[in-house]
């Protein structure tokens, strides 16, 4: 082991502990949540981390309840919609703004950037009155559509970034080799792209799964009430029963298709997919 | 295979940036043919113009009498080499090299033994199923080169296909290639800004600068006969010494000692109504040490003593440097040269600050000691210093 090795190692040492650190600050509420949502009504405020008594009942209380499969549904359609039309309608004008100049770039990446910085709840009550007059209010396409609207600057961002790290010239290479634009985009650009696109859509449907202030603001019923929303919602079964079970539980079953999601995608989400396309 | 003809391609950003001017140039079937220049000088853009990645402004392409400004690339039939390759990086080798039969619909069949083939006259067969990511530069380098030649084209276009590797796999595969060529007999339009790969690897050499053709022809006749001053310093390396020249008493008064006029070069400046005032340039290999010159070999030529600046041996022969002061030879091509070749960046660099002689290895000379060299006369060229023209081209 030669001198150099050792501020390697302590280096390594407080990076690992940061690391903890910061795993440990981000994973315990999602971690007391879930332990919340195992503990019996009794036990509930006893303040022990792990449960003394488990029970499944609060999982069971909420897939009885009616209004929290709905939720589900809605929040599963609505999101899915978003993320589908948000990505691609992004790939397209993400590919304009990475390969071509025209005229305008600088606005439309401007604009987009506004977008993303506008303050959402400014907007929520001039929604509320449009989407009541143009009879949006309450649907799937009254949260769709300000979600695409929200997302896109994020996706536009992200996947630009994607196609700016693809070369060019394999556009070149292929078009020289006998392709069409649409079989070079599709053979070539497409494929590297898609760690890229999946990406990206993996961050718009979080921001539409998660999203609660245009969910509690643009419904009022069960017809388009998404699960952060119809949380709030939730009471025992009678008004003087606490909660905090059956919404821990929810909580838990919302969070979970993330996980699933990332953990599926990680792999495709790795970049470097491009590397070796040039020299070095 | 085919022929390629640029009939005055010109080439205008729309920045209103004049990338090419008016090309004239004939590729022949079979030929081998090197566009050279320093960066900048229109040679890429020239490139990408005759594969149809770029429009033509103006002027007509052809290629077996067809014209093809208005194709796209796919349909002119040439198949491309890049700087950096184009590797599909999501592709196998096998897949890369099959792309362009793939999309040609080719039968899987053909696709397979074209391939295969392919892969074996490029020593390529053992790595058939890995990733481009995988592979070394050499490697890549060759893969590039299976893609384009696979599906037997009219003609190849390449695009510094060497740069990206290092010096010694370079001179190597610079041989491999110029072997491939002949053997496939392809049409072949190459760029490149080295001038040892130009003069080594083509038929004929264009040199470019500034987007306009400075000479066309083979590369002896580039080195011994170029059109102008920025051809006679852009090829051969070391590059040649210019030396301010006066016409004066029938002889030729440079800064290294007087040359002696003959009078087929009296002829020629009389025909060119050449000014008093010229650039003489000499090439490094057309000095030598004067004391292994014979006694009647140097008498007709021209001696010069000076103190050896720096001494560079490369085992076969030896480079002696002479600073040289005073008056430089001074033109605006000569000063275009400089820039874009970076010599003018150089500390004490820039056209004329040294002579540079390179001497048999038997020399005796030493860094720091006195020197005499000696040179050929006859090996003199001579230039107008307002054009650049050469004067003493004919013989």
């Amino acid at each position: 082991m030669s001198l150099s090795n050792v501020p390697v190692g302590r280096r390594k040492a407080a990076w690992a502990f940061v690391n903890t650190v910061v795993v440990v600050y981000a994973l315990t509420p999602v971690l007391w949540i879930a332990s919340l949502s195992f503990k019996t009504r009794e036990t509930m405020t006893d303040g022990h981390f792990v449960p003394r008594e488990w029970t499944l009942a609060h999982y069971a209380d909420i897939f009885r309840t009616d209004a929290f499969l709905r939720a589900l549904v809605n929040s599963i359609g609505i999101a899915l919609i978003a993320t589908f039309i948000a990505v691609v309608l992004a790939t397209m004008a993400a590919y304009a703004v990475a390969r071509l100049d025209f005229p305008g770039k600088r606005a439309l990446i401007g604009v987009s950037l506004l977008i993303a910085m506008f303050p959402q709840i400014s907007l929520v009550t001039p929604l509320f009155t449009i989407e009541r007059a143009l009879g949006l209010f309450d649907t799937w396409p009254g949260l769709i559509l300000p979600y695409i609207t929200f997302a896109l600057p994020l996706a536009i961002y992200t996947l630009s970034a994607f196609f700016r790290e693809i070369p060019w010239e394999l556009e070149k290479a292929a078009k020289m080799d006998g392709a069409t634009p649409a079989q070079a985009f599709r053979k070539v650009i497409a494929p590297l792209a898609a760690p890229g696109v999946f990406t990206t859509a993996i961050l718009v449907f979080i921001f539409c799964w998660n999203d609660f202030l245009f969910a509690i603001s643009l419904t009022s019923s069960e017809a388009s009430r998404t699960v952060p929303a119809a949380l709030s919602f939730f009471t025992g079964s009678s008004q003087f029963e606490d909660p905090t079970g059956t919404i821990s539980a929810a909580a838990v079953v919302i969070t979970v298709p993330i996980v699933v999601f990332v953990l599926l995608f990680q792999r495709r989400i790795v970049a470097g997919l491009t590397s070796g396309a040039v020299k070095g | 295979m085919a022929e390629i003809i640029l009939d005055g391609v010109s080439k205008r950003f729309p920045d209103g940036a004049q990338a090419v001017s008016e090309v004239h140039l004939t590729v022949a079937d079979g030929e081998f043919v090197i566009l050279v220049g320093p960066s900048g000088c229109g040679k890429s853009t020239t490139l990408n113009m005759v594969a149809g990645l770029e429009d033509i402004t103006d002027g007509e392409l052809r290629i077996d009498g067809e014209r093809m400004n208005e194709r796209a690339p796919k349909d002119r039939d040439i198949a491309m080499v890049f700087q950096s390759y184009a590797l599909y990086p999501h592709m196998s080798v096998r897949e890369n090299m099959a792309f362009p039969l793939r999309l040609a619909k080719a039968p899987e069949a053909t696709v397979r033994a074209k391939v295969e083939d392919t892969a074996r006259v490029l020593d390529l067969t053992e790595h058939l199923d890995r990733r481009p990511a995988h592979l070394s530069g050499g490697q890549r380098q060759r893969v590039a080169m299976g893609r384009a030649i696979v599906r037997s084209p009219k003609a190849f276009l390449m695009d510094e296909p060497l740069s990206n590797l290092d010096a010694k796999l370079r001179g190597q595969m610079r041989t491999a290639l110029s072997r491939l060529q002949k053997r496939l007999g392809t049409t072949t339009v190459y760029v490149t800004h080295d001038q040892t790969e130009a003069m080594t690897l083509g038929d004929r050499i264009v040199v470019l600068q500034a987007g306009h053709v400075q000479q066309i022809g083979p590369p002896q006749h580039l080195y011994e006969r170029p059109a102008n001053l920025f051809v006679a310093g852009f090829i051969g390396s070391p590059s040649m010494n210019f030396l301010p020249a006066t016409v004066q008493d029938g002889a030729l008064a440079t800064p290294i000692g007087d040359l002696p006029l003959t009078d087929r070069v009296r002829r020629l400046l009389a025909d060119a109504d050449a000014p008093r005032q010229l650039i003489a340039g000499v090439r490094p290999e057309h000095f030598e040490d004067a004391a292994l010159v014979d006694e009647h070999r140097r008498a007709e030529g021209l001696c010069y003593t000076a103190v050896v600046d720096v001494l560079e041996s490369l085992g076969s022969e030896k480079y002696a440097h002479f600073p040289l002061e005073g008056e430089r030879a001074s033109s605006r091509q000569l000063a275009d040269l400089a820039a874009v070749t970076g010599s003018a960046d150089v500390p004490a660099g820039g056209p004329g600050a040294a002579l540079v002689t390179r001497l048999s290895a038997d020399t005796r000379a030493r860094e720091g000691a006195e020197l005499t060299v000696w040179c050929d006369p006859d090996r003199v060229l001579l230039f107008d210093p307002a054009e650049g023209t050469h004067l003493t081209g004919e013989r």
